[in-house]
């Protein structure tokens, strides 16, 4: 009788949990849907569900008129090439505060967080005009190094909370051992810092795959990532659906790969171990 | 344990990050101050010079502030409201038994993961538009009269937009802190007869608490300086409707060229992002021990 009641509950909780997801997860159904239809498909009404006539017409227009390749290609060298820049100068400074704590490394963290709390719009203004003065408006190199600043106290954040969970005496251990520093490196604190690491690569990608401030302000055409591609269909191509949602899945399809299998680093990530 | 040597290497290692930084802080910083005070407009050069507090008074007194200060809190408080009722909500329904629930977790957490200016433009012309849009669908299907969401309504709007993105955010993090309560707990209070509100309110909901600050002042931060959801869908307007702190600061700056203004402006929205930041830094700090 009781294990009968259990089920109907069971039942139902599924039944709204599955309800509701679908209507949170809709929009990029709908959108993922409409990029295979054609532009007269695309705006009918009624508006078809799934009995329409399939196509790729929308994504081979989209790469025809506008350069999409080149806009992808930003977008990946950007977040990549921020991320494991952002690592570079990161890895280090999480691993001295992790193993070699002093006094003040609660302050350095806290002060490195605060950076973070600053506004973008506050400093938009002097980062524009050095970036025109120095000609790092609208290339590549000039995101690479806003976004490398603007995650960097995320990643020494994620990283140090990551390292921390490493026991120093292994370290001690293994020296009594007779283990080179070398060694140490290589087959102690290697395998056991790999996943941090790549958990923190995996959110910093996403993050800065989606940042949208400082791409659309300091891009115009030729370091445009994907954020600022889009933007460009504001008006009047956002009218012409299919090629807009063709254009959109493209551009959150990866990301939202990634997305799925980085859900538990998402969490540590962006509340700084406040949550866990 | 740690040694003289090892010190110095622990100092040497952790000096770049720590330049870059701070450069990347004060320079700036210093340079909105700077220019805050001066007369600086791109339009007009050769008009430079100290002028005080002018720039702020202009700030100030402009009418577009009083909106935009408005707007901003509206925008800010009303993301809120809607993603942390509806977070907890999703987190409880998420915490119950169920088939598929990892499938489900997939599917709610899903718009975060959509950068900004694709939900702005799915949401504003596939969602909101009056003659082609879903909603225009539907409420033709009922039989109403199809509403003009952006023109009508536009920061209303907005907040739906930036809500849905943020929703998933503070599902996950609620339910994170959810998973951690202790079930023996409830099953107690059922035996001693507690009603399911009553659980909510005395059991869950203290336990919650603090995953609910953090969430509130996280999103906070982020929600102070929505931009590309207002640049792409409304522009700001009609007239200053939807245009929040950030964004009149970048009209301000980037589109009038008015550069002492918009700094003066950026030096306000800095203030207000550190009165938050303080209690979020308070929370963080309290839970790093060292």
């Amino acid at each position: 009788m009781a294990r009968a009641v259990t089920n109907q509950r069971k039942s139902i909780n599924t039944l709204i949990a599955w309800a509701i997801g679908f209507l949170i997860f809709f929009p990029i159904l709908w959108t993922i849907l409409t990029s295979f239809k054609t532009e007269a498909e695309a705006i009918a009404s009624p508006p078809s569900f799934l009995f329409f006539h399939w196509n790729l017409d929308a994504y081979h227009e989209v790469q025809e008129r506008s350069n999409y390749f080149l806009h992808f290609w930003n977008s990946v060298v950007i977040s990549l090439g921020s991320t494991l820049v952002g690592l570079a100068i990161a890895i280090p400074a999480a691993w001295s505060m992790a193993f070699v704590p002093a006094k003040r490394t609660k302050d350095v963290l806290m002060w490195m967080l605060s950076t973070k709390m600053l506004p973008p719009v506050g400093v938009l203004i002097p980062i524009y005009l050095i970036f025109r003065d120095t000609g790092l408006l609208d290339t590549r190199i000039g995101l690479v190094i806003v976004m490398t600043l603007i995650n960097l106290p995320i990643i020494i954040w994620m990283l140090f909370t990551y390292f921390r969970e490493i026991p120093g005496e292994i370290l001690e251990a293994a020296r009594m051992d007779g283990a080179t520093l070398r060694d140490e490196i290589i087959h102690v604190l290697t395998p056991m810092a790999v996943p941090g690491i790549a958990s923190t690569l995996l959110l910093n990608v996403i993050l800065s795959w989606n940042e949208a401030f400082w791409t659309l302000n300091l891009t115009a055409a030729k370091a445009a990532p994907l954020t600022a591609f889009i933007a460009s269909y504001s008006s009047p191509e956002g009218l012409f659906y299919a090629k807009l949602s063709a254009a959109s899945t493209m551009a959150i399809a990866p990301i939202l790969i990634l997305g799925w299998f980085s859900q538990k680093q998402l969490v540590r990530g962006l509340t700084f171990g406040a949550v866990k | 344990m740690a040694t003289q040597h090892s010190r110095a290497a622990a100092r040497f290692m952790i000096s770049p990050a720590v330049i870059l930084l701070l450069g990347w802080m004060l320079i700036p910083l210093i340079m909105t101050l700077w220019f805050s005070f001066q007369r600086y407009n791109l339009l007009m050069p050769g008009q430079g010079g100290f002028v005080g507090w002018e720039n702020y008074y202009f700030f100030f007194t402009d009418p577009a502030f009083v909106s935009a200060i408005v707007n901003t809190l509206m925008l800010v408080l009303g993301v809120l409201i809607i993603t942390v009722v509806g977070g907890i909500l999703l987190a409880i329904l998420l915490d119950q038994p169920m088939w598929g629930q990892g499938i489900v977790r997939i599917l709610v957490i899903a718009p975060f993961f959509v950068m900004p200016t694709v939900s702005a433009l799915v949401w504003k012309n596939m969602f909101f538009n009056p003659v082609n849009g879903l909603f225009a669908h539907l409420f033709k299907a009922i039989g109403l009269q199809p509403f003009d969401f952006l023109a009508q309504a536009p920061l209303a709007s907005i907040i739906c937009i930036v809500a849905w993105g943020w929703l998933p955010f503070a599902t996950l993090i609620l339910l994170t802190a959810m998973q951690s309560l202790d079930s023996e707990q409830l099953e107690a209070a059922e035996m001693d007869g507690a009603s399911a509100l009553a659980k909510f309110f005395y059991i869950v909901l203290p336990h919650l608490s603090r995953a609910i600050t953090v969430v509130i002042l996280i999103q906070t931060i982020f929600l102070l300086s929505v931009f590309a959801e207002i640049l792409v869908t409304t522009s700001g307007g009609p007239g200053d409707a939807s245009t929040n702190l950030t964004y009149l600061i970048y009209k301000q700056s980037l589109l009038q060229y008015d550069v002492g203004l918009g700094s003066a402006g950026g030096v306000i929205a800095i203030i207000l992002a550190n009165i938050v930041a303080i209690f979020l830094m308070r929370m963080i700090g309290k839970n790093l021990d060292i």
